[in-house]
């Protein structure tokens, strides 16, 4: 099976439909309009820039490259679990706490899928590495940001109910315990609700994919099993350490609530 | 015997206040609001930054992990806090006579938090925080939202617990009659320091 090739022209006649959302958009008063816009040429320009790093990078294979494209993937997600908090730690633990969380569960689990499970040689292939690490980065980045978010901002409203329990001689743990169970929970709902209707009500990406590149279907499920179970880990392994270090960073050394070590953001 | 020493303890634009109080003692406070009278509580309770030394029997608030200090210098608040949704699972141990001293039955345990009146809450809260057996005692108004009745009540019971446990007590209160009936010394916070009042 050949594959059938876009022409600018075919992506032209997809981009009016865009238009055509924004335009109806204006009408209904949505001010929505000029994001619509902008998002969408922001993903034609950055897909366009990944296609041409990718294909520079899958033509020249270095440890060194896939590292550089790595980092700066791995920097621009930290960012953003950053902007999507409504209320950030101040200093550099805005930034490291989610971010470290995202390093130590998406990188380990990618190298091993691609070391132990995929075994490709060499390991850094960046037709695997690439893909893999994108896929895990993207999906922990959200699942991070939900838990995060709900800490911060739970711990906020219930500022008084926690040190009310501080106050019965309660530990740190043991007072914050229920509120990081919760944002531990709606880091991780939307991939366990995402596995649970894969294949019944929306066909996943990565194996559609495969499917339009001409793979076998079942070939193209076995990969997105795979890849569901990996995003699911580090999904999970990512939110627990991002809620914990949260909530430890939220308790001093003498175990007081310190809310002053948040700051509010507009979203 | 003292048991409880506050040195040289600052926080905010509050201090360097002084003080010392012994066993079985209970030192009302008073003063505008607004002058800091609950931050030193939560102060002495450890709960917020502050620089200067508090002695619970000798020990140093430093020398005891931070739950520990708080089991032994408990707080209540104005205002309590209830987290689950019945009365019992917010209590590590029930004593049946405090309960009927503060006139509740039996059946108050599985009470719905939700369904409590203010000074039902307020009552409640104070026995929660006996469980603990503090051995010091800050009392931020305990007794605003109750009744001249049910105020005796409350009392009457912390007296008790004063004596036997050999407590010590800091209360504070707006209630002339309430500092006369229950103080041993009366002090004012004004203006960032404390000035001990002769007269009840």
């Amino acid at each position: 099976m050949n594959l059938i090739l876009l022409t600018p022209l075919d992506l032209g006649l997809a981009a009016t439909l865009l238009v055509a959302l924004a335009l109806f958009s204006i009408k209904m008063r949505l001010s929505l309009a000029g994001q619509i816009i902008t998002a969408g040429l922001r993903t034609t320009a950055q897909l366009l820039l990944i296609g041409i790093v990718l294909t520079s990078l899958f033509e020249h294979v270095h440890l060194g490259w896939l590292a550089a494209i790595s980092m700066i993937m791995f920097l621009v997600a930290g960012r953003e679990v950053m902007s999507r908090q409504g209320r950030r730690f101040v200093g550099l633990w805005g930034f490291s706490i989610g971010a470290v969380s995202m390093f130590i569960s998406s990188f380990s689990i990618t190298i091993l899928t691609l070391t132990v499970i995929i075994r490709i040689n060499p390991w850094y292939e960046p037709r695997y590495a690439i893909p893999l690490l994108g896929m895990m980065l993207g999906n922990t980045m959200t699942g991070i940001a939900l838990g995060l978010d709900r800490l911060t901002q739970t711990s906020w409203q219930q500022q008084l109910v926690i040190e009310s329990r501080l106050m019965l001689g309660q530990e740190w743990k043991e007072a914050i315990a229920d509120i990081m169970k919760e944002s531990i929970r709606s880091g991780l709902i939307p991939i366990v609700n995402a596995m649970a209707v894969a294949g019944l009500v929306s066909l996943p990406g990565m194996m559609t994919g495969q499917i339009l590149a001409g793979s076998p279907p079942l070939e193209a499920v076995k990969y997105q099993i795979l890849i569901m179970f990996l995003i699911s880990a580090g999904t999970g392994f990512g939110t627990i350490a991002a809620v914990w270090i949260g909530a430890r960073r939220l308790f001093d050394d003498r175990q007081r609530l310190r809310l002053d070590r948040l700051k509010k953001y507009k979203n | 015997m003292i048991r409880l020493k506050i040195q040289d303890l600052r926080y905010h634009n509050v201090g360097p206040l002084e003080l010392a109080i012994d066993t079985s003692e209970c030192v009302t406070f008073s003063g505008p609001s607004g002058a800091g009278k609950t931050l030193m509580f939560r102060a002495i309770a450890d709960l917020v930054p502050h620089e200067g030394q508090i002695y619970l029997d000798d020990e140093k608030t430093l020398e005891m992990s931070p739950h520990q200090w708080r089991k032994k210098v408990g707080m209540l608040p104005a205002e309590s806090q209830w987290w689950h949704d019945t009365v019992r699972e917010h209590f590590q141990e029930i004593q049946e006579s405090w309960i009927e001293m503060l006139g509740f039955g039996k059946d108050v345990m599985e009470w719905q938090v939700s369904r409590l009146s203010s000074g039902e809450r307020q009552r409640l809260a104070l026995l929660r925080l006996l469980g603990n057996r503090p051995k010091v005692l800050l009392l931020d108004e305990p007794t605003a939202n109750l009744d001249l009745e049910n105020t005796l009540k409350v009392e009457k019971l912390l007296n008790n617990y004063l004596t036997q446990q050999q407590s010590a007590f800091l209360w504070i209160s707006h209630d002339p009659e309430q500092i006369r009936r229950v103080g041993t010394r009366h002090f004012i916070l004004q203006n960032g320091s404390l000035k001990e009042q002769q007269e009840l």
